[in-house]
Parts: structure tokens; C-alpha cells; sequence
């Protein structure tokens, strides 16, 4: 067993590849232009899918006439809601254990209202995507502008949008502990401050995409559709088409990055399955950007209160918070639209010790399009409300930020523990956290090369920020709802005659590396070089069923069953390969793709034998040996809700009090998730996630007037992060594994989008300071650096 | 096809010959006419890179060239570079460190990249950064791609790597 701290996971046995820092084969496929997108697929008598969307954030649909459009060259049929009707019912995104939430029935195209800027309306079917978008404008609409829902609290106080439901509250909830009124009674000094962060979107450089097709012979619907949960997709197709499981087929192409994006169910994207479903042909759909600006989840629109009460020592009393955000006419199915809201609940100041916490959610519903869970759902909320705190009451009594957190972190080593919202925490690591982050960046010496460039009338500001992360999420998290959202994973781990071996994971792959991940873990356990393993993911006839990769999941789960397979076969190989050398099974051990001997290391047969006699020669094995070289486990976890990850992030930045333009010189981030299989594809995905975290922070926001008309909606418009603008992202890190599973991984998806938007207002804060400003409105644009300049009269120092 | 237009080019040093929609443009052409799947669409609008090409020696946006601009030109894709023996260094430099994820922006990437290293010298990083910063990447961070691009840029140089 690895020391509690040691990086690696039993490294030192021999040809051991956990923890090894290793390039994925995949990326090779993709470095020569051979990547199979969604909008690379193209079957003989392929209809192609342009939808006409509604103009207005909220109107009544007075008429729609298509036969104009229908007759356009290449039009094969165009479609409205009520075509769909045969085949298609409609859905609603609630579950069970959000007490009180509630939605309304969405149709995959608008039925006589729509209510948000895009949705879909009809559809044109054609030869081409081409020959579609030229019918579009060829179907009459007429409409007429009902009022329009953009602000979440004017919403709530406003007639329901859905008039069934009553009033516009989707879903509310308050989580309370300890005495508040007490604690802040007791205060020392009470912070407080709005944080607000922006409605923002994904950004796939891929767009949503799906292909669909019926087979009438089979009676069978095979659905491409570039997805991080197909068996999920595939059970929603069942429901809302009326057919039976066995009659239905997902399957993955590559997917051009997710982040949570494609991962819900989409109007547009159902019409083409039912449409396919209608017209016995193959019906494509690739959104445009524009399409994914106006239709794509949106995230964030949180608007948040919040205080913090401390003692005289700088130790955190209690924390209230109030957050309402705006989640559009709909809660998006079948996650919901109240999970980002609940996870700031769950884990707002889940990082540090409190006597009283209380935190209280609103959600509303407006005219703007639906929100849903992107990456890092709610936890650059909760963190940057929390971390924003901590850096004003460490002003409040005159104390270093770092020194603050130091205070107040919880303690390494008691464990289990609680976070203040009652959310069960495993094992974690904060305070050697912070320790490492302020070594790697050197903190005091940043300090002393802020005050030298103060000095020569630059403005440096150093922000950190502490954070735990939700990662390998159990059944509590989605499933207890009644959602067809399974929390474990499946695995098949395949000896090959050759001796290579075959994996089949329900995991999928979006360029994370869990296919790298999958066969590093079973290169592992079966002693082969993860070279000779090809792993399958992405098919539901061809995987075991799982949930697939999404919250930070995947290596913690997914891997947990591929270790629990790959180990399960080469007990099967060392048991047949015992009973053909008549060598008992505990003494031997498979190592550079044979059997050899476990206490010298002599090789006794190699995996190519073992296969071979094990599939070919059973005429060679004694009696009653019935060789099994494919083992199937599955996993979920069962003690925890959720494996929380931690970590803390650092950011230097340099602002320019003439333009308001913030520079980013540097970030750090120290991340603890456990067991690490491949460092270099953890790094990675903090680093890619620290960069989206980044763009929350600066440039992203999806700009809505109040009419609800999209104000960006090109890429030259809405921002996202350019190479030139984000600086170098240094990652360390610290192991505290998870004893759930064997493997002990937690996820690490997230956290550089969950805490980078703190560090960086923490920053941009401490140089803001020096003018008397502070900013809490992201994005920090620099007209909003410009703004909180002059109110603060800055112009004037 | 209603007043197609004839272009006769040379595609990663194949002659291709077909009739055109005037207003088809130039990586739909490479995707739906030659099968050319590599370069791909993120925008539509010049802005993302994901369609960057190859026309005539200088890096291009597919998505902003008409097929029928391409008329007697020289085209190269990433299916070109991919064979290209003296782009080895830099697709393997991108494997080698994890300088791609879901690999949708990757043969664009790979387009402008090779464009500086064809500059030669050695690069700073912030000038692989600038030079970069027309190709969007929403998986990576860039850190990694400008390590690849920079070590390979290092070792041609025959400089010693970072
Ligand atoms: S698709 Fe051409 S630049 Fe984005
Ligand atoms: S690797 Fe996904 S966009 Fe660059």
C-alpha cells in the first residue's frame, strides 16, 4: 500500500502504470486531422435539419404557415409542433428530491407561445443544410410580443410565465445551522457585499449535434449524438418516443468538448429524433454558433447577499447568504435547473469551521433561454462569495488573507467532518493546501515585488482562494430523484488471444482521457503496456451500462470498476495459468505481458499463451478448468454523497488604472484529488479549467437587453479566452485518496473553473484596494474596472 | 446545381477538378466535395480558427474563402500535414504533451503553429501566445500548446529545451 502521501499508486511494483505521466494514443487520431465528428457523419438519404427559432423572448404564436417553405428545392417536409404529437411526449424537469420545484411540459417545438429568444418552432427538412436554411425564410410566423421576464427578482414579482404553475418560483430552499442570530450577535465585525456572476454558456468550439435514425424494418432507433451520457439519452429516448429499450441505440462520435453542455435534453435535438422517427429517414442536426449562443444551456445568473461575522481573533463566526438566480421558462431535463442553486447551498463556506451558517435559494424563473449544469455547477458561486468574504473580514481585522485562512480553514486530520450546511466531508487537506500554494508562488516575495511595483506606480494584485470541489457523486446526487441517471459505472476488461486485452467502459470520452485513464488502469492490474489495450466507450449495445463522464466522475468511478475488472481477469489468468504450470495462483503475478513467477520474476508463460490455450487449446487444460478471460464489475459509492476534492488557487495579475484592463501574470493552484493515474491529464484539466474559470471571471457573459433580444451572439461578440491573454497555470499537488474505492481517485474536472474566478476577483480586488475600489460584478470588464475607479473617486488620488 | 462554377486546384498535391456553388466556401467544399474532415467549423465568421487551412503557402480561415477563390490555387489541409514528414516533430510534441483534448481545434492549431515555426528562430513564449491567439481553444488552457510549440520550436533551433 502507497504512504497516504505519496503521489504515486504503488509505483514502485514492477511495470506499474497508476501515476504515470504518460500521452494518450488517442491524441495521436486527432493530431492527424482524424477526429470522426458529429458533422462528419453522413448516411445515404441523410435529411438535414434547419430549425426556425423564435425571434421574440415571449410571444403568442398567432400563425404559422410552412407551405411555402415545403415547397422550396430540396425541401423534403417541413414540421411543427403538433406533426411531432404521434411520436413524441413532452417532458418536464423536475425530480423528486427538490421538494417544491416545478416546470412545465417542454414540447420539442413551441406550441402556440414560445418563451425565450431561440426556442425552436418549426422545422425544415431538406437535402441539404443548405437547401433548409434557405426555406426558413419561406414560413410565415406571425406574432404577437407578450411581456418579457429578464430580471430574476422582478420575475418573482410578476405574473407566472406558465400560468398553471402559479407564480415564477421554480424551486426555494434554505439550509440552516447552528444559532445565527447568536453568532452574529457575538461578532467582533460583520462583512458584507453582493457578488453577482454573469449568465454565461459553454462555448463548445464543437456545436450540439445529433444524427437520428429509424430503422422500419428493425423497428429500431439508432441515435449519434455527440453526448457525455448515453445511456442516459438513450432512456429519455425511450420514454418520450413509446418504445422499448431494446429497440433504441446511442452511440458516441468524438465529441468536440462538452464542459456540460451536452449532457441535457434539447428541443431542437429531440425534434430531429422524433422527426426521424415520423420520416423512416436519417435526420441530421448540427447547431450554427448562433444557434448555440441562443439554445445551449446557459450557467451562473447568480445574484447573491452575503455576510460573514467574525471575533476579534479574525475566526469566522457564521455566514448568511441569500442567492437568486434566473434559469430562464424552464427547468432543463432531466437534471433540473435547481442543482447550481443547491450546490451553492451545500457548499458555501464548506471550507471552513463556523458556529452558525445559514444560506437561503431562490430560483426563478425568466424569458431568457434555459440554465443547466456547467462545468463546476454552482461552485464558482459558492467560492467566490465565500473567498470574497474571507478576503473582507481578513481586512476587517487587520489580517494577511493567507494568514486569515490559515485560521479558519478546518484542521487536516479530523476527519470526517461536516461542512456548515451539514454536508458530509471525507478526508481533506486544506491547510497543507494553502501551506504549498503560498510556497509555490512564493508568497512573501510576491508581496515584497507588489510593494516594490507600487512603489514604481504599478498596480500588482495577488488574490487566493481556497475550495473543495464535488466529485464522484453517488446515487443521492440524481438517481434518488428518479432521474434515468445512474451514479455507478460498468466495465469489461477483455483478455485478447494475442494477449492484449480489449476494455468496454460506460465511461465517455471528450478529450478528458478517460480512455487513457481506462487502459493505464487496466495496463496496471493485468501488467501489459497500455499500448496493447483498445478501450471502447461510447456505444450503449457495446458498453456496460453506466452514467458516463460528467462531475468529476469518471476516473473515480469509472476507473474504480476498471480496476475491479482488470483485477478480477488477471486473478482468472493466474488461476488458468496455475492450473496448466500446477503452480498455485498466489505465487504468481503478471508482469510485462506474462505470467511469471511473483517472488523471482521468472517468466512462466506469456498472455498470448495463456490466451490462446485458454480460447483455442481447452483441449490441453486439466478437467474442469472452464477458462473466464472477460470480467465485468461495476462500481458506485455508497458512504459519501459526493468525494470532495480541495484545493487552493493563487493569481498575480497587473491592472491598468488608465484602461481598466486587468493582465494576468500568473496562476497557481494546488489540487488535491486523491489518487492521480496520469498526472499529465490531471494537470491538464485544471489548467483547461482554470482558463474557463478565467473567462467567467474577465470576459464572459451572455448579454441579454430587456427585451430579452441576445446582444452577442457571435464569437467575435462573446468573448472567451484568447491564448495571448491567459498566462501560465503552475499546478501542484497533494494526495489525500479516497478510501471508498481501491484506486482512491477523486475527480479533478472542475476545480480550476470552481475556484479561478476567486482568485482572480481576489486579485483584481487587492490591487482595486489601493484606490479604494472594489468590484464583485463579474465579468470584470474594463469598462466595469473603469466604473468602480471613478466611484471610488479615484481619478482624484 | 444551378450556376455551378468549374475550379480546377491542387489539394494536399492532388489535382481536383469539380463544379461549385458560388457561394460554397472553401473548408465546406474540403468537408462535403473531398471528404476532407479535418478542418472543421466553430464560427462561421473568422473568429475561432478551427477551419484554418493552408492556400497557396499562407495560413488562411476556410470558412471566409470562397471554394471558387481557391480556383487555381494550392490547398493544403492537416490530412496534408499529417503526411508531411516534416511536421512529425510538432504533431508528436502536441501528443507528447497533452497539448490537445477533444481535438476539435487541434488541425487548425496545428495550421498556425507550423506558419510560426516556418519563420524559424525561437519564439517567446508570449509571441507563441500572440501568434496563436486566432485559434480559439476551449479544452486546453493554451499552456500546453505553447510548450509544444515551443519545444519544437527549441529543438530546431537546436536549442536546449526550457
Ligand atoms: S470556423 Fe472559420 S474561423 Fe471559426
Ligand atoms: S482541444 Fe478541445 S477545443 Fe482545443
Amino acid at each position: 500500500m502507497s504512504p497516504p502521501d505519496a503521489l504515486l499508486h504503488a509505483v514502485d511494483r514492477p511495470n506499474s502504470w497508476i501515476g504515470r505521466a504518460r500521452p494518450r494514443e488517442q491524441a495521436k487520431r486527432h493530431a492527424a486531422g482524424g477526429g470522426r465528428f458529429l458533422d462528419d457523419l453522413e448516411p445515404p438519404r441523410c435529411l438535414h435539419a434547419a430549425f426556425l427559432r423564435s425571434p421574440h423572448a415571449h410571444a403568442r404564436l398567432l400563425a404559422l404557415d410552412v407551405t411555402a417553405a415545403a415547397s422550396q428545392p430540396g425541401v423534403f417536409r417541413v414540421l411543427v409542433g403538433a406533426d411531432l404529437d404521434p411520436v413524441m411526449t413532452p417532458w418536464v424537469g423536475v425530480l423528486a428530491h427538490f421538494k417544491g420545484l416545478k416546470s412545465a411540459p417542454q414540447y420539442p417545438l413551441a406550441r402556440g407561445r414560445a418563451v425565450f429568444q431561440g426556442e425552436p418552432v418549426a422545422m425544415v427538412l431538406a437535402a441539404s443544410r443548405r437547401a433548409a436554411e434557405d426555406a426558413l425564410p419561406h414560413i410565415h410566423a406571425e406574432w404577437e410580443p407578450l411581456p418579457v421576464l429578464t430580471d430574476p427578482e422582478e420575475s418573482l414579482a410578476a405574473p407566472p410565465i406558465h400560468a398553471e404553475l402559479g407564480d415564477n418560483l421554480a424551486f426555494t430552499r434554505t439550509a440552516e445551522t447552528g444559532d445565527l442570530q447568536a453568532a452574529f450577535a457575538r461578532a467582533h465585525a460583520v462583512v458584507e457585499s453582493g457578488f453577482e456572476t454573469a449568465r454565461h454558456t459553454g462555448v463548445t468550439l464543437e456545436p450540439r449535434g445529433v444524427l437520428a435514425h429509424w430503422d422500419p424494418a428493425e423497428e429500431r432507433l439508432t441515435v449519434h449524438h455527440g453526448t457525455q451520457a448515453p445511456h442516459m439519452m438513450k432512456e429519455i429516448f425511450v420514454r418520450h418516443l413509446g418504445l422499448a429499450e431494446e429497440q433504441v441505440r446511442v452511440i458516441c462520435p468524438d465529441v468536440g468538448g462538452s464542459y456540460g453542455v451536452k449532457i441535457h435534453t434539447y428541443q431542437d435535438e429531440m425534434a430531429c429524433v422524433a422527426a426521424a422517427r415520423l420520416l423512416a429517414r436519417p435526420v441530421k442536426f448540427v447547431a450554427d454558433r448562433l444557434e448555440s449562443f441562443q439554445s445551449d444551456i446557459h450557467a451562473r445568473e447568480h445574484r447573491v447577499h452575503a455576510r460573514m461575522a467574525v471575533d476579534a481573533d479574525g475566526r469566522i463566526l457564521a455566514m448568511d447568504v441569500e442567492d437568486l438566480t434566473g434559469i430562464g421558462p424552464y427547468s432543463v431535463y432531466p437534471r433540473t435547473s435547481a442543482v447550481e442553486g443547491n450546490q451553492v447551498v451545500n457548499l458555501s463556506g464548506g471550507w471552513y469551521t463556523m458556529d452558525a451558517y445559514r444560506c437561503r435559494l431562490r430560483v426563478a424563473f425568466t424569458n431568457k433561454p434555459p440554465t443547466c449544469q456547467y462545468r463546476a455547477v454552482g461552485q464558482p458561486v459558492a467560492i467566490a462569495l465565500t473567498e470574497g468574504l474571507a478576503d473582507l473580514a481578513a481586512r476587517a481585522v487587520r489580517l494577511d488573507p493567507a494568514e486569515f485562512r490559515r485560521r479558519n480553514l478546518m484542521p487536516d486530520g479530523e476527519y470526517p467532518a461536516k461542512a456548515p450546511s451539514g454536508v458530509p466531508l471525507e478526508g481533506l487537506s486544506h491547510q497543507r493546501a494553502l501551506e504549498r500554494l503560498l510556497e509555490i508562488m512564493d508568497y512573501p516575495a510576491l508581496r515584497r515585488r507588489q510593494a516594490e511595483a507600487r512603489a514604481a506606480g504599478r498596480h500588482l494584485g495577488i488574490g487566493i482562494a481556497s475550495f473543495i470541489e464535488v466529485t464522484n457523486p453517488s446515487a443521492m446526487f440524481y438517481g434518488v430523484g428518479g432521474a434515468p441517471i445512474s451514479a455507478q459505472d460498468g466495465c469489461t476488461v477483455r483478455l485478447e488471444p494475442g494477449g492484449s486485452a480489449t476494455v468496454a467502459s460506460s465511461l465517455t470520452e471528450q478529450g478528458q482521457g478517460a480512455e487513457a485513464v481506462l487502459a493505464q488502469v487496466t495496463a496496471d492490474a493485468l501488467g501489459l503496456d497500455p499500448a496493447r489495450v483498445r478501450v471502447v466507450t461510447g456505444d450503449t449495445e457495446r458498453t456496460p451500462y453506466g452514467g458516463g463522464t460528467w462531475a468529476s466522475r469518471g476516473t473515480g468511478i469509472g476507473g474504480e470498476a476498471c480496476l475491479r475488472a482488470a483485477r478480477g481477469l488477471s486473478e482468472n489468468i493466474r488461476a488458468l495459468a496455475g492450473a496448466v504450470l500446477q503452480a498455485d495462483p498466489a505465487t504468481l503475478d503478471l508482469r510485462d505481458g506474462a505470467v511469471v513467477d511473483a517472488a523471482t520474476g521468472t517468466g512462466r508463460m506469456t498472455l498470448a499463451e495463456v490466451g490462446r490455450l485458454g480460447y483455442m487449446r481447452g483441449d490441453l487444460l486439466p478437467p474442469g478448468v472452464q477458462p473466464e478471460l472477460s470480467v465485468t464489475r461495476h462500481f458506485q459509492t455508497r458512504q459519501y454523497p459526493f468525494a470532495f476534492a480541495n484545493g487552493a488557487q493563487g493569481c498575480l495579475l497587473e491592472l491598468d488604472p488608465e484602461t481598466g484592463w486587468t493582465s494576468l501574470l500568473k496562476h497557481w493552484v494546488v489540487e488535491d484529488c486523491g489518487t492521480l493515474v496520469n498526472p499529465l491529464l490531471v494537470d491538464e484539466q485544471i489548467r483547461g479549467g482554470v482558463v474557463q474559470g478565467i473567462g467567467a471571471a474577465l470576459f464572459e457573459e451572455c448579454l441579454y437587453d430587456a427585451d430579452g433580444n441576445l446582444l452577442n451572439g457571435t464569437m467575435a461578440d462573446y468573448l472567451v479566452p484568447m491564448a495571448v491573454e491567459m498566462p501560465d497555470i503552475e499546478v501542484a499537488h497533494l494526495c489525500t485518496p479516497t478510501a471508498e474505492s481501491a484506486l482512491g481517485a477523486k475527480g479533478a474536472g472542475e476545480a480550476g473553473t470552481a475556484a479561478a474566478p476567486a482568485a482572480v476577483m481576489n486579485a483584481l480586488n487587492d490591487a482595486l484596494a489601493h484606490f479604494g475600489a472594489r468590484l464583485t460584478t463579474m465579468p470584470f470588464t474594463p469598462q466595469r474596472v473603469l466604473a468602480a475607479l471613478d466611484a471610488a473617486g479615484a481619478t482624484a488620488r | 446545381m444551378s450556376g455551378a462554377v468549374e475550379i480546377a486546384l491542387t489539394v494536399n498535391g492532388e489535382a481536383v477538378r469539380r463544379a461549385v456553388d458560388p457561394r460554397l466556401h472553401l473548408v465546406d467544399f474540403l468537408r462535403s466535395e473531398l471528404g476532407l474532415t479535418g478542418s472543421h467549423l466553430g464560427c462561421e465568421h473568422g473568429v475561432c480558427g478551427a477551419c484554418t487551412v493552408r492556400l497557396d503557402g499562407e495560413t488562411v480561415r476556410g470558412c471566409l474563402v470562397l471554394a471558387v477563390q481557391a480556383d487555381g490555387a494550392a490547398v493544403e489541409t492537416i490530412e496534408g500535414l499529417a503526411a508531411d514528414p516534416a511536421w512529425d516533430d510538432l504533431r508528436a510534441a502536441f501528443v507528447a504533451r497533452n497539448a490537445l483534448q477533444c481535438g476539435y481545434c487541434t488541425p487548425g492549431m496545428l495550421a498556425s503553429a507550423a506558419e510560426l515555426l516556418a519563420a524559424g528562430g525561437v519564439p517567446t513564449r508570449d509571441a507563441i501566445r500572440d501568434h496563436l491567439s486566432g485559434n480559439y481553444c476551449r479544452c486546453t488552457g493554451y499552456h500546453a500548446i505553447v510548450d509544444a510549440v515551443e519545444s519544437v520550436a527549441r529543438a530546431r533551433a537546436g536549442a536546449p529545451a526550457a
